[in-house]
């Protein structure tokens, strides 16, 4: 049995986790992800759980302590956003070369400079290269779900990867949303029990040496099997996503293809920026203009086969990117698909936009003035930047 | 015969080996200076065994017995912490006087 409730995403994050109830929860406040960490810390406080909270005093040491707990066999969590992710980044890949399944709440957020609190993706996507399985979501019932499905995708033996789950910074973060909660004991059921871990540093009967020197001769070798893990998640998400669906009804996969099958102009977005466009493209439709879109769920593994076998029949494509990774050629989500596209005999006209930085407003006339300039797409520059000021 | 080491399919997942594996590492060889022990000196305070952080100082029944120098990466704190006066049990020298010596 599920209840219908008003839920910010934040108050969903940690509504989660109190169901999901790890272990061991080290975190540090930052706009606009303090609330989740706060509002579980009080859970803690109150006994609803029995997490282990660590309060620390920075990002940095929030990771190491998430590291260190989660060598030892337990399931660990954490939230943060923007300069806090920034300051985890040294520990990330540790985590995911340690193939540690620490699961993140992270709420995207602009990073500085300047400084600035608001929505873009520009954290998140500098964290892609660092082996953690980045999960998007379009709203607060997303957010909800796939955090409960990441702890079973991340502690799969499969998989044995961090996991962040990704809100968009106020946007979804701070907005109240309707969304449906399902039962505590459905939860734990769903998650199945304790983690198990092969090794523990704190098993004195099986002493163990985690994180050593690892020079020439093994470095290599102990990269590949992240590599391979990565690759095998899809699989694994998948199967989640499905288990999901036949409990609690709501279908997930690593893209969502939104009136897609018949599109001759289509866009590719990623987190809360798909609801607005999903408006959009109905009201084309009901114009007869065959608009539709293909939102992103999984960034990394990146569905580059799955992307572009959706995207074959489309004449034109836009990519909307909400940050920019200064290379001169376009966001970091345009140059996946291009990548992903380059051997595809049949392939879209590619166009990339990138908006919204700095929680820079995206709205439907900016979204309609994408779709008009698709139908000239040949027309167009390769990068656009949409909704700044000459 | 050259150590066979295995590739990315058969290692143990993570970077985890058994523990115990740093006496295997030898680091004697990163020292630029070596502590030299002078027993007729030595009191057996277990000062310098206590403040080794590479467990080089080599203990039987309670007595000093010795540096190991396969691990001992000569950092100096035994011999900064040797009390003895006026001349201390443990005295730092070049690594190469009485080698390599030009």
């Amino acid at each position: 049995m599920s209840k219908v409730v008003a839920r910010t995403g934040n108050e969903a994050m940690a509504e989660a986790m109190r169901q999901i109830n790890p272990d061991v929860v080290a975190a540090y406040p930052i706009t606009p992800a303090t609330e989740i960490v706060m509002i579980f810390a009080k859970y803690v406080a109150d006994g609803l759980v029995d997490t282990n909270f660590v309060a620390v005093e920075s990002e940095h040491s929030a990771m190491s302590a998430c590291v260190g707990a989660s060598a030892t066999g337990a399931r660990v969590m954490t939230g943060t956003s923007s300069q806090g992710l920034c300051l985890m980044y040294e520990i990330l890949p540790i985590a995911a070369a340690l193939r540690l399944p620490i699961v993140m709440c992270d709420v995207n957020r602009a990073i500085s400079g300047p400084i600035n609190i608001h929505c873009d993706h520009s954290d998140t996507m500098a964290a892609r290269d660092f082996g953690w399985l980045q999960i998007f979501s379009e709203d607060s019932q997303e957010a909800y779900d796939s955090l409960i499905q990441a702890i079973r995708i991340a502690e799969d033996p499969r998989v044995h990867l961090p996991t962040m789950v990704t809100t968009d910074g106020f946007i979804i973060s701070h907005c109240l949303d309707r969304i449906e909660i399902v039962e505590d004991k459905e939860v734990k059921e769903f998650i199945g029990g304790d983690r198990k871990a092969a090794n523990s540093l704190l098993d004195v009967k099986k002493p163990v040496s985690v994180g050593l020197l690892d020079l020439q001769d093994y470095y290599f070798e102990h990269r590949l099997p992240v590599a391979e893990a990565m690759k095998n998640s899809k699989k694994v998400i998948l199967e989640v996503a499905e288990e999901f669906a036949k409990k609690f009804g709501r279908k997930y996969g690593l893209y969502e293809g939104y009136k897609l099958d018949d599109a001759e102009i289509a866009i590719v977005a990623l987190g809360s920026t798909c609801g607005t466009a999903k408006v959009v493209i109905d009201e084309l439709r009901a114009k007869g203009i065959k608009a539709g879109m293909l939102k992103i769920r999984v960034f990394r593994p990146f569905p580059a086969e799955e992307i572009a076998q959706a995207l074959a029949n489309v004449k034109a494509v836009a990519v909307l990117d909400r940050s920019d990774m200064w290379a001169g050629q376009g966001g970091q989500v345009f140059t996946e698909i291009r990548s992903a596209l380059f051997e595809a005999v049949k392939k879209p006209q590619l166009l990339n936009y990138i908006y919204g930085l700095g929680g820079r407003e995206i709205d439907q006339p900016m979204l309609r003035s994408v779709f008009t300039a698709l139908q000239s797409a040949e027309k167009q520059p390769l990068v656009q930047y949409l909704g700044v000021r000459e | 015969m050259s150590e066979v080491k295995p590739g990315w399919k058969t290692l143990p997942e993570g970077d985890i080996v058994k523990g115990g594996t740093a006496a295997e590492f030898k680091t004697g060889d990163w020292r630029s200076e070596r502590p030299v022990w002078f027993p007729e000196r030595c009191i057996h305070c277990m000062f310098c065994w206590i403040s080794c952080p590479d467990s080089s100082i080599v203990v039987k029944d309670g007595k000093m017995t010795g540096i190991d120098y396969d691990h001992c990466k000569g950092c100096g704190i035994c011999v900064k912490e040797c009390p003895v006066k006026p001349n201390k049990a443990l005295e730092m020298k070049p690594e190469r006087e009485g080698s390599c010596q030009r």
